[in-house]
């Protein structure tokens, strides 16, 4: 599975190709591109609202979630980012978030 | 096809062709009371046909085609031709139904609203349903739900009940012999016979009800109720749906609306006595 | 109504929409059912929008567009992933068929079922490629090695790849005929003429398009679906012409499949034009449906699935695989 290697930019997916219901404990997206319907449980919904349009690196994503989510302190600071970069191969994969080159 | 049967049941027209008379002459009794399809356009075709010219005769075997196949999908005994047919309209209905979302649910309403009974073929939905339509509930299906994905209501579908084993003998204690099918025993799931909906239900099967209370009842265990979290229910339901994936957005929207708006419950029931009565109260819970 | 129940039903209200203001409901019925069995449906439903037809009709060719529209989508969708997967080694995505027609947004593909994508890829990268694909997590769907060796050997595509998060296929084709059929169109050719049919996905030439469809309708099939193949011969012609097709056909060495193709496509839904006696038995086959959608006359059906099995494998080898089937306990030759 190619993964974005180097400094990518992770963004959601335009806001126009996923619809959103918000379930209790839970995300459901309807995904328009691919007609599949995904479940999402923290903290992939909080990582689709972090990144948002406007795109974030791994890191800036880490330190914005840090504080709210499962990501644990400073101790565990490299086993968290690649925990969190392989969800994010996940959402790519699945085409919820796009990656691309940063700069 | 040298034999021919149309009916609607609810929404959905079907035209069922048959090599043999005898389970077309079933049809056409069990089946007396309902319309036709709209304007003589069927929805779906359904045939019961013999593999071989000879096996229309010696040791017949059924084989069910349509406009959607399983071709995998063994022959059954003539005797069993009914449910050749119930088996040829389900899979129509599995794959080629795309107006409606279609959920494995038993479908009862009162005064409008509706009950859902979730669970699978098998499950005693079909027996319970039967029994709450004795009971002063409109019957608007045993098998499937038909959630309009535009209105968010619920279409009746109300074919044939279809009892299994000891369900055969709860109901027919109750309603008269007219009402039944042919008992058909030696199927794969044992004995099985046909309840006719009784003709209110048939007169009113063209008025949806809006969805009120979806249960999942489960048979064989002690007696207990709890409320169910819509994140659970959205993914029992998707589970329960048929035709989900083939629906796309829309049918995302109208199981999303469905779970959001509403409340579900989930009922353990030792005996169909208790069942009826825990159904009875979740509504009165309302 | 007057007419014979039989798939030239069909092609008339295709060819001319206007026409089935004459339908009754014993037509229509017979209409749907033999486009369903066509996987028509839903180009019947474009075909037809916008003409008065009966309140139920219409309900039903509703249904059936959202229904084309939705597998779309779905398809589409593979092909993207799997245009993704195949970037990084520099192969370029080529599709067959239906997909194709429905990426490039040809009037092949409108209203049409696409079913799981067909890729095309040179024989001296397939390997690379299905290694790339299984590493994204598609998983191969044989795994009787019998069956898989025979697949390779004799077959012209790897066994099917089954994604196993989405469960849907694809299927990785090295030519697009298998190389022990007496008749091939050339797979480095087609690759060599590729062209973009959508951004980073590529097809068939527009006059290898009609070829590998002509070479699938005679050549290789048993005209199962021949009226749905012929109109996507129609559509092509019609979209794309058929400037230098008889030299490319001759390349291949399918002039003469691909000539006929364009008549019996003519016959069906064009101007009939000059159809030849053989043309008709073709026609005859083609067009053997009842008013249940069910294939009729199975003498002449029996006498073309002889036949194009006998194209596909040179009569030794189809002994053996037979016999090696039949010792494994599998089933024989189906008959009907």
């Amino acid at each position: 599975m190619p993964s974005c290697a180097g400094m990518p930019l992770y963004r959601m997916a335009r806001p126009e190709t996923l619809a959103i219901l918000r379930i209790d404990g839970f995300t459901a997206v309807y995904h328009r591109a691919s007609g599949l319907t995904h479940l999402l449980a923290a903290p992939a919904p909080e990582i689709l609202a972090a990144l948002g349009e406007a795109g974030l690196t791994r890191a800036a994503l880490l330190a914005k979630l840090r504080p709210d989510t499962a990501f644990g302190d400073g101790d565990e600071k490299n086993a968290d980012e690649d925990r969190l970069g392989a969800l994010l191969d996940e959402l790519v994969a699945t085409g919820l978030v796009a990656c691309e080159r940063a700069g | 096809m040298r034999h021919v049967f149309s009916v609607r049941i609810g929404p959905v027209g079907f035209r069922i062709g048959s090599d043999w008379r005898a389970p077309i002459a079933q049809l056409e009794r069990l089946y007396a009371d309902y319309p036709a399809p709209h304007a003589g356009v069927a929805d779906f075709s359904v045939q019961l046909f013999a593999a071989r010219p000879w096996r229309r005769l010696i040791r017949p075997r059924v084989m069910i085609g349509g406009d959607y196949t399983l071709p995998e999908a063994p022959p059954l005994p003539l005797a069993q031709g009914l449910l050749a047919v119930e088996m040829g309209m389900d899979l129509q209905m599995a794959l080629g139904q795309r107006r409606y979302l279609l959920l494995r649910a038993a479908v009862v309403a009162r005064d409008g609203q509706a009950v859902m009974l979730t669970g699978a073929s098998g499950s005693g939905k079909s027996t319970l349903a039967a029994l709450l339509s004795l009971r002063g509930w409109r019957l608007m299906g045993d098998e499937f739900a038909l959630l309009d994905p535009i209105t968010g209501m619920l279409h009746a579908f109300p074919r044939l009940v279809r009892l299994k084993n000891d369900g055969i003998a709860a109901v027919a204690a109750e309603v008269p012999e007219r009402r039944l099918g042919p008992m058909l025993p030696g199927t794969p799931d044992g004995a099985i016979r046909h309840l006719i909906p009784d003709a209110t239900t048939v007169a009113a099967m063209d008025t949806p009800a809006t969805p009120a209370l979806i249960l999942f009842p489960s048979f064989g265990l002690a007696r207990a109720e709890r409320d169910v979290a819509q994140s659970e229910v959205f993914v029992r339901l998707t589970q329960a749906s048929i035709n989900y994936p083939a629906l796309g957005e829309r049918g995302f929207a109208a199981l999303g609306g469905l779970v959001k708006a509403v409340p579900a419950r989930a009922i353990d029931y030792p005996d169909t006595e208790s069942a009826i009565d825990q159904v009875e109260a979740a509504w009165a819970a309302l | 109504m007057g007419r014979a129940v039989t798939g030239w039903l069909l092609a008339r209200a295709l060819r001319m929409p206007e026409s089935v203001a004459a339908l009754d409901p014993d037509a229509w019925n017979a209409v749907i059912a033999m486009a369903r069995a066509e996987q028509m449906i839903g180009t019947l439903a474009w075909r037809l929008d916008g003409v008065v037809v009966p309140a139920s009709v219409a309900r039903i060719l509703d249904d059936a567009r959202a229904s084309a529209a939705q597998g779309q989508v779905v398809a589409l969708w593979e092909a993207e992933v799997a245009r993704r997967m195949l970037a990084p080694l520099d192969v370029r995505l080529v599709l067959l068929n239906g997909t194709a027609f429905a990426v490039g947004e040809m009037r092949a593909g409108v209203g049409r079922s696409i079913g799981d994508p067909d890729i095309l890829v040179s024989r001296d990268r397939i390997d690379a490629v299905e290694a790339a694909l299984l590493a994204a997590g598609w998983e191969s769907v044989e795994p009787d090695p019998y069956d898989a060796a025979n697949h390779r050997t004799w077959m012209y595509a790897r066994s099917p790849l089954i994604h196993r998060d989405r469960a849907r296929r694809i299927d990785l084709h090295h030519a697009i005929l298998p190389p022990t059929a007496r008749i091939t169109p050339d797979p480095a050719a087609l690759l060599a003429d590729v062209v973009e049919i959508a951004p980073g996905m590529f097809g068939l030439s527009p006059n290898d398009r009609l070829v590998h469809v002509a070479a699938h309708l005679f050549a290789g099939g048993d005209l199962a679906g021949g009226m749905r193949t012929l109109w996507d011969v129609h559509c092509l012609v019609a979209e794309f012409g058929s400037d230098g097709l008889e030299v490319r056909a001759r390349n291949h060495a399918l002039e003469h499949a691909v000539a006929r193709a364009l008549r019996l496509a003519e016959a069906l839904y064009g101007d009939a034009r000059r159809v030849t006696l053989v043309d008709r038995l073709y026609l005859h086959r083609v067009t053997a449906r009842d008013g249940w959608g069910r294939p009729t006359r199975p003498v002449t059906r029996m006498a073309f699935s002889v036949r194009s099995h006998w194209l596909r494998m040179p009569p030794g080898l189809l002994v053996r695989y037979l016999s090696a089937k039949w010792l494994k306990g599998g089933g024989g030759p189906s008959s009907a």
